[in-house]
């Protein structure tokens, strides 16, 4: 937190004697509860690209202990490591973006911020009370596994799963320890950060399970926070549901205070900062957001779950290959029986 | 021709138009088969004869339990508060667990229209709901 202290140290100047008054380094350290948990208004989520690897850092909520509070979350590759998530890295991107009231006021001092039949269970990690585990398996697979383990599937979670895991079969399952969470004094609503790398050259960020369990009119809001190399270009890019709210460079503050955090030694020197707000009904949710940081500026209508048509077209290509191959494998052995027959002697009629 | 060759012709060509009026006069066929895919009755909407034992194939092809349970309004609000975890002991009532199939034989007596409901906490909202028509003579 020291970076953060001294990035507000040095607001203060600007804003007056107020920065400094005690009543300020409590609300500064406000954004973490005394057992380490973060308290967030609605779901946040920093998805970071850089260099080939995507790092995600959200939190998870404690609503009770036990599967049937369970979390599934699909994921874009296999994780490399699972650890606690920075102490306040979302806290402070929501600050970046949405300044308290008074800090505006006293002059945007802030402005500078087919699957196998079983689900595999790929690494296993705790973070607080949380139990994390890392699983590939199809879609009817993580159901199965989700279930044994205490999980409460809703109505819509086989065609949700299915959805995922027909582009990448990889989820994550986390689910609190009741008891461990009650040793932890932890409190209903309290959050725990989590922190996830994964290798991959396909980012995306999963949206549409945010709307897993509401009922098709319930109200789905969340914040995503993408923080690239350089300007992102994503799909949807706005429209019914997602709003761009915030695309611009990112200050040297933000970095700064980032890269000091648990975990966040990755945070790059610069950085385009982008926050999509989601406000939609559940129903309409159908979608995830991907991102293409590169050149060719064409974010996947696969990864944004918009379009499977190149999906089923590679499927298509491997029934012809594999119908070719029987063809093939038939006509030869055709062949070979003609051949026999040509050589060996007629029989007479 | 020949008289013994005449005869059995006569007797295939009778017995084959008794078979035939037996065709009309059987009930129309009394098995439908309903899908659950993706938490959904497929086909949403089958129609059945009156006082006719009918089978039903149920297939749950989803990787979660659910319920089909056919009856009046009566009986759907019974179950939309009810706490039976498992049904598998009334014909009109059954639990599928997750990719299973179940088989059940019902006889409605009364012409008109039956829903049958998914009664699990959510699946009715989500849409789990069809319907039996049941028509007469």
């Amino acid at each position: 937190m020291r970076t953060l202290i001294a990035g507000m140290t040095a607001a203060a100047v600007a804003i007056g004697a107020f920065m400094l008054s005690p009543a300020m380094v409590d609300a500064c350290a406000g954004l973490i509860g005394s057992n380490g948990a973060v308290n967030l208004g609605r779901t946040t989520t920093l998805a970071g690209y850089s260099n080939g690897v995507e790092h995600y850092v959200t939190s998870f909520e404690f609503q009770g202990g036990g599967g049937q509070f369970g979390t599934l979350i699909p994921l874009p590759g296999v994780p490399t490591k699972v650890e606690r998530g920075g102490a306040w890295t979302l806290q402070r991107l929501v600050r970046e973006t949405d300044p308290p009231p008074d800090l505006l006021s006293a002059g945007a001092a802030f402005d500078e911020a087919a699957a196998p039949r079983s689900a595999k269970v790929l690494l296993e990690a705790r973070v607080d009370a949380l139990d994390l585990t890392v699983l590939e398996g199809g879609g009817p697979a993580v159901a199965e596994w989700a279930q044994e383990h205490g999980f409460r599937l809703s109505p819509d979670a086989p065609e949700v799963l299915d959805f995922y895991a027909s582009r990448s079969p990889i989820f994550l399952a986390a689910v609190f320890d009741g008891e461990a969470a009650a040793a932890r004094r932890q409190q209903l609503g309290d959050g725990t950060p989590v922190h996830l790398t994964i290798p991959t050259d396909n980012p995306w960020v999963p949206l549409r399970i945010l709307a897993l369990g509401k009922q098709l009119d319930d109200r789905v809001e969340a914040d995503v926070y993408l923080l690239t190399d350089g300007v992102p270009a994503l799909l949807p890019d706005g429209g019914e549901g997602l709003r761009v709210a915030h695309s611009d460079e990112a200050t040297q503050s933000l970095l700064d205070d980032l890269r000091a955090d648990d975990g966040m030694g990755w945070v790059p020197e610069q950085a385009w900062l982008t926050k999509v707000e989601i406000d939609a009904r559940a129903g309409d949710l159908r979608y995830d957001l991907a991102v293409d940081t590169t050149e060719a500026r064409s974010p996947s209508m696969l990864d944004a779950g918009l379009d499977f048509s190149s999906l089923h077209a590679e499927e298509g290509s491997a029934a012809s290959v594999a119908f070719v191959v029987i063809a093939v494998v038939v006509a030869s052995f055709a062949v070979v029986l003609l051949v026999q027959r040509w050589n060996s002697p007629m029989e007479p009629l | 021709m020949n008289p013994a060759f005449l005869a059995i012709a006569l007797l295939a060509a009778l017995a084959s138009i008794a078979a035939s009026d037996c065709e009309r006069a059987r009930p129309p066929s009394a098995e439908r088969t309903i899908e659950i895919a993706y938490s959904k009755f497929e086909p949403p909407f089958v129609t059945v004869p009156a006082g006719v034992p009918v089978t039903f194939v149920l297939r749950n092809d989803d990787p979660i339990e659910h319920e089909w349970i056919v009856g009046t309004d009566d009986v759907h609000a019974r179950h939309r508060t009810g706490t039976e975890p498992y049904h598998d002991k009334v014909a009109t009532e059954v639990t599928l667990p997750a990719f299973s199939e179940r088989t059940t034989t019902v006889t409605f007596e009364e012409a008109g229209e039956y829903h049958y409901i998914c009664h699990l906490p959510g699946h009715e909202g989500y849409g789990m709901t069809g319907v039996v028509r049941v028509v007469g003579d």
